[in-house]
């Protein structure tokens, strides 16, 4: 089974072309950047505002409890169906709109609540402090509010990208390309006996969900480098120097340990 | 709708129920296995970020890939049903070990000396304090856990196995009268999720009789 | 100078925070405003700096009032320093520092330089410039919320419970060296705590407000010792009031002389200068050390030593000039009953009993009693 999988991922027919794996990953890609750009547009600015303002948090929790329980699979069929009739003619978006549709409904609530809990969780003391100093409430907002909501921000950015990358791969079965696409296709040709189309599919079975998986960590690596170098080390506990150090807070050792992670309510749920 | 409901009622009963077990069981497995590698990070401080390090790691696996990849150490067969608990299992491990540590670590330290020099030992305070104080923490989590599964074992279509994710497919390879089925899958999901959330709640309360005294305060 | 001109707060649900308060905080002076949680004291400061917005009155800051001033400029141009500093956690101590003068568009370079000054004067060593406020400990982090607030050089400065969330031995060193500060600064600062101990260490003036916002005293330190408006006030300023307002008299009282040794003398030598069975021990540069009890001596060898191990350390030192409290205090503490009073270098002068102090205490009652007391000076 392992042999099957080396073999399909190591044959470099298997990668070029129309329907290769390099396709395949770029459409993914594609797909999940623009779910993840979208509902960065919509939730980010949206979270800014009811954390800052404290108006309409009882929307966030909603949206976070409401989403959870969405059935994206069947979501993404029901769309399917109810759009395609619409588009006639050589064009994708019976596929893409369903799916970008289902992954932005997705994107949405981790990085609105994660937001909005980031802004939360800044110390009362410290945002009265900014205003008793005389600045607006912009300035509070940019120079104080933002950067201590910085590490919530990027792992409810984190968490919506891992759950679209692994979601995207179900467009397949609505006919969209991407990293789902030799997975289904594979699926398809079962039942898988010792034959050598059988091992052929297995192999492309596997190669499949190997990419997935590590598209999904490669993207969040990225990402968790990105955050660690922009996040401030007064927050993450990273002090310059090592002999500077005096017993640092608990709460910078946590942070150190990457736990600011986890949102009050905004937990990571688990990837489709 | 009403036609296909009537027509098909033996059908939908078997995926419902199907899809419940599927989301439930390995949310029990989860925590049972959760529980002992919580209270080990929660003791232990350099146990904590390995522990739920590897957790997260496990996170960002999609669910699609564990399905079919699964066989592959299991040696189960591809299509086996086991493969899905055991997928399914292994996220809610994923998430309960935080969970339950950080559960067990929010319990206030003054609580424990004070069980402690009342004379309990390790595994009585365990049982009779740490436990019953984190529950509402845990339990949280298992919500989370149990609504998530929920959707996802619609997914496990891909590999074979029928739950209401079922009707979604069926849908789609009719012709004519593809709503129905769709339909169907989606609102018993909802219904399914808010029912076991709700049974959740219900039992956290009647577990926890103090919290009620708490809030009226 | 800040005056409240029957200022009130009322919220929406009907509370009334602050009740036609009337109120003068004068330049250059320590105004405290002391009471129990409720009485307002809180949102009468944060209505100064306008975080809080009267329901009525005016509050009028160097002839100008304060609802005219646009809140950003008001509070720029005011120092503020709270409880738990509230210092920026993403920022260094610098950066945090430099903040005011940062908003007011100030010079980068020159911001920074004076920021590192005002860290040394806050008793912070230069290399804690750098650091973050995660990495300091709760009095340090409050010496640079202090240095924050004076970064821009505000004339007012306005505290809520600055030290109280700090323990009571670091509490009592920032207190000592916020009044060595405000001795350099002549800043007008309204200062809030529900601590009168604290209240009446600090303040040139104390006001003693009531639940619901009354003012029920509005005087210095020694005669609201002396002289409570009401009940409420004897019973929120407290018990020992009599020995504490000591704390602000001073008054000569004749000195005797008292015999001593040094440490390592002869036990011979201790019982031949002796007055009774307690000898004085001090040091080289005269310094009392501690008592030496003779008759404490097993066998009384006479080449046995003085051993500063075996001092009695019971009593307090008065120093000269001192308050009388501190005076009495030496003498009650003093294990021969002879309280020691030293210069303020450190060497003896002589020592004072009881008596004579109580002696003298009630002559400046007499006196008082004729003329005016008020006498004033910190403990």
């Amino acid at each position: 089974m392992i042999g099957d999988w080396w073999s399909y991922l190591t044959d470099p027919d298997n990668w070029d072309g129309r329907n290769g794996l390099w396709a395949n990953i770029v459409e993914h890609v594609t797909y999940s950047g623009i779910a993840v750009g979208v509902a960065l547009l919509i939730a980010f600015p949206l979270g800014l505002w009811i954390g800052h303002t404290g108006r309409g948090a009882t929307l966030v929790v909603g949206t976070v409890n409401a989403s959870r329980a969405l059935p994206t699979f069947g979501l993404m069929v029901l769309l399917f169906i109810l759009i395609s009739p619409h588009f006639t003619g050589k064009t994708d978006l019976p596929y893409i709109l369903p799916v970008e549709i289902v992954l932005l409904l997705l994107a949405v609530p981790p990085i609105l609540s994660n937001t909005y809990a980031g802004l939360q969780s800044v110390d009362p003391a410290v945002r009265d402090a900014a205003r008793g100093m005389g600045m607006t409430g912009g300035q509070v907002l940019r120079q104080v509010e933002l950067p201590n909501a910085y590490p919530l921000i990027m792992s409810g950015l984190r968490s919506a990208a891992l759950q679209v990358i692994a979601t995207a791969t179900v467009g397949a079965y609505i006919g969209l390309g991407g990293l789902g696409a030799p997975i289904y296709d594979a699926t398809q040709q079962g039942p898988f006996q010792d034959t050598e189309s059988s091992h052929l599919a297995t192999g492309e079975l596997l190669t499949g969900a190997f990419l997935v998986a590590a598209l999904a960590l490669l993207i969040d690596l990225v990402l968790a480098t990105i955050q660690r170098y922009t996040t401030s080390r007064g927050i993450t506990g990273r002090y310059r120097s090592s002999s500077d150090l005096v017993a640092p807070s608990e709460v910078a050792v946590r942070a150190a340990e990457g736990r600011t992670d986890l949102a009050p309510g905004g937990q990571q749920v688990a990837a489709l | 709708m009403i036609d296909y409901w009537s027509s098909n009622q033996a059908e939908i009963w078997r995926l419902l129920w199907s899809h419940a077990w599927l989301s439930v069981v390995p949310v029990i497995i989860g925590l049972v296995i959760a529980l002992p590698l919580g209270w080990v990070a929660a003791r232990h401080r350099w146990a904590y970020p390995p522990l739920v390090g590897i957790a997260g790691l496990l996170y960002t696996i999609p669910s699609l890939a564990l399905f079919v990849a699964l066989p592959g150490i299991l040696h189960t067969r591809i299509l086996d049903v086991t493969n899905v608990v055991v997928a399914l299992t292994v996220y809610a491990v994923a998430l309960l070990v935080r969970v339950v540590s950080d559960g067990l670590t929010s319990v206030s330290a003054d609580t424990l000396q004070a069980a402690t020099a009342m004379g309990y030992r390790p595994a009585g305070r365990f049982f009779a304090v740490e436990l019953p104080l984190a529950v509402p923490v845990i339990a949280a989590g298992v919500r989370v856990a149990t609504v998530s599964n929920v959707s996802l074992v619609a997914v496990a279509t891909f590999v074979g196995t029928a739950q209401l994710g079922t009707l979604f497919t069926e849908g789609l390879s009719r012709t004519v009268n593809q709503l129905p089925p769709i339909l169907t899958g989606i609102l018993l999901s909802l219904v399914l999720a808010l029912v076991l959330d709700l049974l959740i709640q219900l039992a956290t309360r009647l577990a926890t009789p103090w919290r009620r005294a708490e809030v009226r305060r | 100078m800040i005056r409240f001109d029957a200022v009130t707060k009322r919220y929406p649900d009907g509370t009334v925070a602050v009740d036609e308060l009337d109120l003068e905080a004068p330049s250059g002076r320590i105004t405290v405003l002391v009471g129990p949680s409720g009485c307002g004291k809180t949102t009468s400061l944060r209505m100064i700096n306008r975080m809080i917005d009267p329901t009525s009155g005016t509050i009028w800051l160097d002839g100008r009032a304060t609802a005219d001033v646009p809140p950003a400029t008001l509070r720029r141009g005011i120092g503020y320093v709270i409880q738990h500093a509230g210092l920026f956690p993403h920022r260094t101590v610098l950066d945090n520092v430099t903040t005011v003068p940062g908003l007011l568009g100030h010079d980068r370079r020159t911001a920074r330089t004076r920021a590192m000054e005002l860290l040394e004067r806050v008793g912070l060593e230069p290399r804690m410039a750098s650091r973050y406020p995660a990495q300091l400990s709760g009095g340090q982090q409050q010496r640079v919320g202090v240095a924050r607030a004076l970064a821009a050089d505000p004339p007012v400065m306005l505290m809520d419970e600055p030290f109280s969330a700090v323990d009571p031995v670091v509490r009592e060193q920032l207190q000592n060296e916020f009044l060595r500060l405000q001795q350099d600064l002549h800043k007008t600062i309204v200062f809030v705590t529900h601590d009168i101990d604290e209240a009446i260490k600090l303040g040139d003036q104390v006001a003693v407000l009531a639940v619901g916002g009354h003012l029920a005293q509005l005087a210095a330190p020694a005669e609201l010792l002396s002289r409570p408006a009401s009940t409420f006030v004897a019973g929120f300023v407290g018990r020992d009031r009599g020995y504490r307002a000591l704390g602000f008299t001073t008054g000569e009282v004749a000195l005797q002389d008292e015999p001593t040794v040094r440490v390592g003398a002869d036990v011979g030598d201790a019982r031949r200068v002796a007055r009774d069975e307690w000898v004085l021990v001090v040091d080289e540069g005269g310094a009392p050390q501690g008592w030496w009890l003779l008759s404490g001596d097993p066998g009384g060898r006479a080449d046995h030593t003085v051993e500063a191990a075996r001092l009695n350390l019971g009593g307090t030192l008065a120093t000269a000039g001192g308050s009388l409290r501190s005076v009495l205090d030496a003498a009650l503490s003093s294990p021969s009953g002879r309280g020691v009073v030293v210069d303020d270098d450190g060497r003896l002068l002589g020592t004072v009993t009881a008596a004579a102090v109580i002696d003298r205490i009630e002559a400046l009652a007499r006196d008082g009693r004729s003329g005016d007391t008020a006498a004033a000076g910190r403990p």
